[in-house]
């Protein structure tokens, strides 16, 4: 297995994915730089998830290539793709901890299943990684005591229990207090640089977003309508980009979902007797 | 695991397993009676059918050769009319004669068929005309018991 | 769907068979499993735990009062006829032979098979079953084989548990309540009761309903819709479909086993 040290670590070549009738991903071409904090944006639906699925191989493909580390993941048999999947570590939206075991068996369960460690050395591990998010003192309490925030902390703690290369994160600022949210956005860029992780995160943050990226790639209607450093994206004439960073309710994505007139609803409203109730012309 | 394109034709593959061991089952507890012999029907007149029912074996030697296929009362002779269902591979004589017999002494009734020695074999639709009918018990005892009561009487009366 | 366009029928028929196929393969999946999931005997045991341990008292009440109508509908019927010692071979031979298997394997659908199925369906809503995919852990290995093969070892023991305390239900009724002869009852037990015809086909069918049950909840589980309707919705399918499986098969295990 050659060891790929070109700048990306993650490259979409023409991928198209879609359900059915329903094409999520059209045509889409797009790279994740090694050792930088990636962020993926756009309107709900627009495939940021999908992307992520794709990655790691939870879907596949319809056309194109998915290259992590520059091996195609779409025609990978399963030893291989578990094999790639041991090298990338995943943050689900609520964290997704095993409901029967504690904080600690929750970390410890990837060491245990992959590895031939000691349990002195899982247990090290496992505090060691318990300590970087901030919750080694929580090890022993069950998933259903634990706050939304600290749930996606101990979630995160296992995601990086194997020391992977890529961890990706769905959602990590969604449905949390504004001090989770700092606190989940520093640990991101803390981890990254530390560990010398490559990292993808979807978000609809923008503040936050904006001040841990270095590399951010906005989706829309299944193509990548803006790639770049944050900068470089804010100050984008593409208007579809403008109305998402800048938060307008008007633009290219409409207020109003599509109807009849309202002429054709409401009758001729200043003539009285050609109003029609519940009847549309 | 992932859905596979095949799964349509394993799927179909499991079905048919399941019907041929539903069929094996069945056929195994003799609880199926496919024959595809082609039959010919044959009736016959009897006093008292007994315990018979329809789809009761027609046995010559112990060999099943026929089924009972059904009894009706004819109440223009005031007996019962079986119609039997012989298999066309076996030939009976035109003279051949039915009994109601018993499996066992407590057991099913059936028909046994015994081949007489006409030059002519049964074709569809013959009447066989010599019958047995079946044992009634009650009967039996009745005439037990009259023919100890006669024997008595008659060896008292001579005794005297 | 509509019943009456073709189209729709066909789909409908196909996605069915595609259905069935693909259950067909994951059974296929969990069998072959065997030796790896009891390498890991650790899970296994636990599973027995759960699905054993926890169904031992219901099976063994059940039996017990199953035991007890038996005593009592036997002595009537038998006492009409004047075999009244006979009380104990049919109170042992019905419940060894049939009810012993049918019975346990019905409850253990409604008792255990269902905390299975929600308990999956649950893990499959929270996203475990995907976050240890993610992890490069195969769930089918590591979540629903162990509960597979604990359940397929414990059927047979439930059910033997359920015949012998149906047989004393039905002593302590015939010889204790009723006094039908204690030395006959049990004699008649010995003769008329084969070990490898009788309690031998009787594990047998026990261990085919432990397969179909615990197959059938595991399934429903991995398959429930992601959502508390789905999971709702795929308990009852299980306590439906593994109740006719074992009623139908009940019907061609016996008619392979116990008939000339």
């Amino acid at each position: 297995m050659a060891h790929n040290t070109s700048e990306s670590l993650v490259e979409l070549r023409r991928v198209t994915f879609g359900y059915g009738e329903r094409v999520i991903l059209d045509d889409v071409s797009l790279s994740v730089p090694r050792g930088k904090v990636t962020a993926l944006m756009g309107a709900s639906g627009g495939g940021k998830t999908t992307i992520m699925r794709l990655i790691g191989g939870q879907n596949r493909a319809q056309t194109g290539q998915m290259l992590f580390d520059g091996q195609d993941v779409t025609t990978m048999d399963q030893p291989h793709l578990y094999a790639a999947r041991r090298r990338m570590g995943m943050l689900f939206q609520f964290g997704a901890l095993f409901a029967d075991l504690s904080v600690f068996d929750n970390v410890a369960f990837p060491l245990r299943e992959h590895t031939d460690l000691s349990e002195d050395m899982v247990y090290d591990i496992v505090l060691m990684k318990l300590n970087a998010v901030g919750l080694r003192g929580a090890r022993d309490m069950m998933p259903n005591a634990l706050s939304g925030g600290m749930a996606r902390r101990v979630a995160l703690a296992r995601a990086i229990a194997l020391d992977p290369e890529l961890v990706m994160y769905d959602e990590p600022f969604s449905g949390i207090d504004p001090i989770s949210v700092g606190t989940s956005a520093k640990l991101i860029r803390q981890l990254n640089d530390s560990m010398g992780l490559t990292s993808m995160f979807v978000s609809h943050e923008i503040e936050q977003t904006f001040a841990i990226a270095d590399h951010v790639i906005i989706l829309a209607n299944g193509k990548v309508a803006a790639q770049g450093t944050p900068q470089e994206v804010l100050h984008s004439t593409d208007p579809l980009v403008y109305q998402y960073v800048n938060a307008l309710s008007e633009g290219p994505v409409r207020f109003h979902y599509p109807a009849v007139t309202v002429e054709d609803d409401f009758g001729d409203v200043a003539d009285p007797s050609s109003q029609q109730f519940g009847v549309s012309r | 695991m992932q859905r596979s394109k095949n799964d349509v034709w394993v799927g179909l593959f499991v079905l048919i397993g399941a019907v041929a061991i539903l069929f094996l089952a069945l056929q195994s507890a003799n609880l199926l009676s496919l024959s595809f012999q082609s039959t010919y029907r044959i009736s016959a007149k009897f006093e008292n059918v007994g315990g018979l029912k329809p789809k009761a074996a027609v046995r010559s030697g112990g060999v099943v050769v026929g089924r009972v296929e059904s009894l009706v009362f004819d109440d223009k002779s005031f007996q019962a009319r079986v119609t039997l269902a012989l298999e066309s591979r076996y030939a009976f004589p035109k003279d051949s004669s039915l009994k109601i017999l018993t499996n066992g002494l407590l057991g099913e009734q059936y028909i046994g068929i015994e081949a007489g020695a006409a030059d002519t074999n049964l074709v569809a639709g013959d009447v066989i005309g010599a019958t047995q009918s079946a044992v009634v018990l009650e009967n039996l005892i009745s005439q037990f018991l009259y023919s100890k009561a006669a024997d008595g009487s008659g060896t008292g009366a001579e005794k005297k | 769907m509509t019943w009456y366009k073709p189209a729709d029928v066909g789909f409908a028929t196909r996605s069915k068979m595609a259905d069935i196929g693909y259950a067909a393969r994951l059974f296929f999946r969990l069998l072959v499993s065997f030796v790896p999931t009891f390498r890991r005997f650790g899970l296994v045991r636990d599973q027995m735990h759960f699905l054993g341990n926890y169904s031992l008292a219901i099976i063994a009440v059940s039996g017990l009062f199953v035991g007890f109508v038996f005593g009592l509908q036997g002595y009537y019927t038998l006492i009409r006829y004047g075999s009244s010692e006979a009380l104990g071979l049919l109170v042992t031979l019905t419940l060894v032979r049939e009810l012993g298997p049918v019975v346990t394997a019905l409850l253990f659908a409604g008792r255990a098979g269902t905390s299975l199925t929600a308990e999956i369906g649950l893990m499959k809503a929270g996203e475990q079953i995907s976050v240890m995919e993610m992890m490069a852990v195969d769930p089918i290995q590591r979540v629903l084989a162990p509960r597979f093969w604990g359940g397929v070892v414990v059927m047979p023991l439930l059910a033997a548990v359920f015949s012998a305390t149906g047989v004393i239900g039905g002593w302590v009724v015939g010889v204790l309540m009723i006094g039908v002869d204690a030395g006959s009852f049990w004699s008649q037990i010995q003769g008329g009761v084969d070990v490898w015809q009788d309690v031998g086909n009787g594990i047998l069918k026990s261990i085919v309903f432990g397969l179909t049950v615990t197959f059938i909840a595991v399934y429903q589980g991995f398959e429930a819709q992601a959502t508390p309707e789905g999971v709702a919705s795929a308990t009852t399918r299980t306590v439906v479909v593994a109740s006719l499986a074992v009623l139908g098969l009940d019907f061609i295990l016996t008619a392979m086993m116990f008939t000339i």
